[in-house]
């Protein structure tokens, strides 16, 4: 590497080794390259300047894509990360540039998707003196990073790096963000090489495995007459796909998924019984309060899922797997917890468990199945409107993709939907923002999937609002050619919002009203091709248009103003309260 | 449940920027901290929090946890009063006339365990060691004397059935061993660029 300027030092009785200049900027790359990252976003200013100086030379090491918008960067990186499992990487200036990258590390923390932010603060010596773009990312970010740390020396660089990849990876993994003051940028230090990191004495990223409660819930689930499974993130997050496929087959356990954890195992095996939650399936909401045995699986138990917890599975006993110990009793009481990551737990349980089936209690989750697509299903992907429906857009889209796209949404009723009705063959396809609910999520989280998984078909499907509030990231598109196809679902109404006045403020519409620019032109202007349509008739050759189109394509669909996403649990009811309309 | 006192002990890293990270816990769920003591401890580089609350077992039993997931904190332990052996201390400024004068004031010192940390012609600081209601206690008792000023530490604590840190560290140190160094591309030409 030219840029490297290596002096080599030696003494007469003891040899020594030849040291090699870096700056901090330089380390900061090194690391980058030697934790096999290839793909950074980000977005330059005063305070980060000296590494895009270095990032000059290693051009062509490291492929670095320049956002509109830091939250446009850091939703990339997690793109990026939830596509391809890797650590995303996101750089952002000081003050506001960091400050804008604030919304995405909430996303990353809540939804534990391992990233590490690199921001650049002001010199070390003028620290807390109020300098030109100093804000104390460090304290803003506490509440939100799995870890952080401020660098005001080159030759931490390379520990500290090391130290972040590890934590934000590691075990439950999560946003780590490293504070580089400017002067340690600049200054020169003798590097000795990277050394990764895979012990910190205070950590403990996986709680040891328990035999002893592996036995106890091996023998709950061989005597449960009715046991349920619900799957999380945990699964994807632990790469336990195949070892959970492997346990529910075993005793034939019906298995509903949390929208994080939804894609680890395929749409249509036989076991898997639809989505949990607020607009999940009616049958695992409602027989979530008839199992006798749940399990839950590398899930949290948000309050989205769960319903009012007093009434919520009072009859089951309850098994919880995962990796961090403080989930555990935290929202629901646990009979017995499994501590560990499920991929070393799963076999070791499957290994105990009676291999049965509950063919009987499997057929109430499609008795109930049969009732919701009478009542809801059926009109959702058949409208008997003239008006086109959401759902019938992802069921055209799950025809000609193959099931086999990585499908990104944004917040709001089109998400819901999204992820209710598409179909996926493969893991890590439904990349959505579940915990936090971050509207503007999905065209830069789609950006990021792409990079993260190139050879995949990748859509971004948002509602009309959530749109606008990224829309900026056309431009990364337009510079950088990310193949996103991108899918606007406009109701012309923040229609989530809107559902809830509906139902719960008396139709009093207060702001949900939401006008939109003429996005083709917009998507014009980009250089990006695109297509309005409000017939039926056009939906699936335009969709075909759009994912044959060589490059990134918008195709916007005019659907319903007011349709709503049913089945609902309303909030503050339990899950079997759920409604049908 | 119950609210109680809860002595919280948090045996962490030496670390800038933690206490922030631990204060927060606590202020995210609302829960006031009534005293919160940071020192170093018997082993160099681990810092010792001691945290008093009024929690119900069940809000500390979560809080514990999401206090020790946090990555420079190695261990967190939970106690009630009857756990632990605690102590506070203050110092009471009075006028040293008073004192001298009035033979009740001395004997309510005495009374106390007051000791005298500074003599001066013009005040007297007398600090005790005990219990918040013994502390108190003296406080009332001086408040029409003419206390100056007054101050309280926070509550310092010793659990009962603890066998120390040392051992517990030595495990935390040996958990999960380094697996071999994995050097990065520049360092896998280590004998092409260094002289050994
Ligand atoms: C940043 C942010 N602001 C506000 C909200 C609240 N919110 C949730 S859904 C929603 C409406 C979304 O409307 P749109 O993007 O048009 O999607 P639709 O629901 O119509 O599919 C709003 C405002 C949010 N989730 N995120």
């Amino acid at each position: 590497m030219e840029t490297l300027d290596i002096t080599k030092e030696t003494t007469a009785e003891k040899p020594q080794p030849a040291k090699v200049s870096l700056s901090g900027s330089q380390a900061v790359l090194e690391a980058l390259i030697a934790e096999n990252v290839k793909t950074v976003f980000g977005y330059p200013g005063g305070a980060i300047m000296p590494i895009y100086d270095a990032l000059y030379d290693y051009k062509d090491k490291l492929e670095h894509i320049l956002v509109r918008h830091e939250q446009g960067g850091i939703h990339a990186a997690q793109g990026f990360a939830r596509a391809s499992g890797e650590v995303g990487v996101v750089f952002a200036t000081s003050g506001p540039g960091a400050t804008n990258l604030v919304t995405g590390i909430a996303d990353a923390m809540i939804d534990s998707t391992p990233l590490v932010c690199i921001t650049g603060q002001v010199f070390a010596h003028l620290l807390g003196t109020d300098a030109f773009q100093e804000t104390d990312v460090i304290n803003i970010t506490t509440p939100v990073t799995k870890w952080n740390y401020q660098v005001t020396e080159a030759s931490e660089i390379p520990s500290v790096l090391a130290k972040a990849f590890y934590i934000a990876r590691s075990g439950r993994p999560g946003p780590v963000l490293v504070d580089i003051t400017k002067n340690a940028q600049v200054e020169k230090f003798d590097y000795k090489g990277y050394i990764p990191c895979n012990h910190i004495r205070s950590y403990l990223p996986k709680p040891k495995v328990r035999k002893k409660f592996i036995a106890e819930a091996a023998k709950l689930i061989n005597e449960a007459k009715k046991p349920f499974v619900l799957f999380g993130q945990g699964i994807i997050l632990g790469e336990a796909e195949k070892e959970f496929q492997t346990f529910i087959e075993k005793a034939g356990l019906p298995s509903a998924f949390t929208i994080m954890g939804e894609s680890a195992i395929p749409s249509d095996h036989p076991l898997n019984v639809g989505m949990l939650g607020m607009h999940g399936n009616y049958a695992p909401n409602v027989l979530t309060n008839e199992c006798d045995v749940l399990i839950a699986i590398g899930m949290r138990f948000d309050d989205r899922v769960t319903g009012r917890l007093d009434k919520y599975a009072k009859q089951a006993k309850i098994i919880h797997l995962d990796i961090d110990p403080a989930e555990i009793d935290k929202n629901v009481k646990t009979t017995v917890p499994v501590w560990g990551d499920c991929k070393e737990t799963l076999p070791l349980l499957t290994e105990l468990i009676n291999k049965t089936e509950h063919t009987a209690w499997l057929q109430r989750f499609r008795d109930l199945e049969q009732e919701e697509i009478k009542q809801v299903i059926n009109e959702e992907l058949n409208p008997s409107t003239e008006i086109m429906s959401m759902g019938e857009v992802i069921k055209v889209l799950n025809k000609l993709t193959n099931e086999d796209a990585i499908i990104v949404t944004d917040v709001g009723q089109h998400q819901m939907v999204a992820c209710r009705y598409a179909k996926f063959k493969n893991s890590r396809s439904n990349i959505t923002s579940g915990g936090l609910g971050t509207m503007g999520f999905g065209l830069p989280a789609a950006i990021g999937a792409k990079y993260g998984a190139p050879e995949r078909t990748v859509v971004s499907i948002s509602g009309d609002g959530g749109f606008q509030m990224t829309i900026q990231e056309l431009g990364t598109i337009m510079q950088f050619g990310a193949d996103v196809k991108i899918l606007i679902l406009n109701n012309q109404f923040l229609g989530m919002v809107r559902q809830w006045q509906e139902l719960f403020n008396d139709r009093r519409y207060s702001f949900v009203n939401i006008t939109s620019p003429d996005y083709i032109t917009v998507a014009k202007g980009y250089g990006i091709a695109g297509k309005r349509i409000d017939k039926r008739e056009d939906l699936e050759s335009s969709l075909q248009e759009m994912l044959s189109y060589k490059g990134s394509y918008l195709l916007e669909v005019m659907v319903g103003k007011e349709n709503n996403v049913f089945p609902m649990v309303p909030q503050g009811c339990s899950v079997s309260e759920i409604r049908l309309k | 449940m119950n609210k109680q006192e809860f002595t919280i002990s948090v045996y962490t890293e030496n670390q800038i920027g933690l206490l922030n990270r631990i204060a927060i816990m606590f202020s995210r769920r609302k829960i006031n901290v009534e005293s919160l003591n940071v020192s170093p401890t018997e082993i160099e580089g681990i810092s010792r929090f001691t945290i008093v609350i009024n929690e119900a077992e069940d809000v500390v039993r979560k809080l514990a946890r999401q206090i020790e997931k946090q990555i420079e904190v190695l261990k967190v332990y939970y106690n009630t009063n009857e756990e632990v052996i605690w102590q506070e201390l203050a110092l009471y400024k009075v006028p040293t006339d008073v004192i001298s004068e009035k033979a009740k004031v001395e004997r309510l010192l005495r009374e106390y365990g007051a000791q005298a940390v500074v003599i001066r012609s013009d005040y007297t600081v007398f600090e005790t060691v005990g219990h918040r209601e013994e502390i108190d206690g003296l406080l009332e008792a001086l408040a029409p004397y003419g206390l100056i000023e007054f101050v309280r530490s926070a509550r310092v604590a010793i659990i009962k059935d603890s066998e120390g840190f040392h051992n517990k560290l030595k495990e935390f140190e040996n958990r999960e061993p380094s697996e071999a160094v994995i050097e990065n591309e520049f360092l896998n030409k280590q004998s092409e660029v260094f002289t050994m």
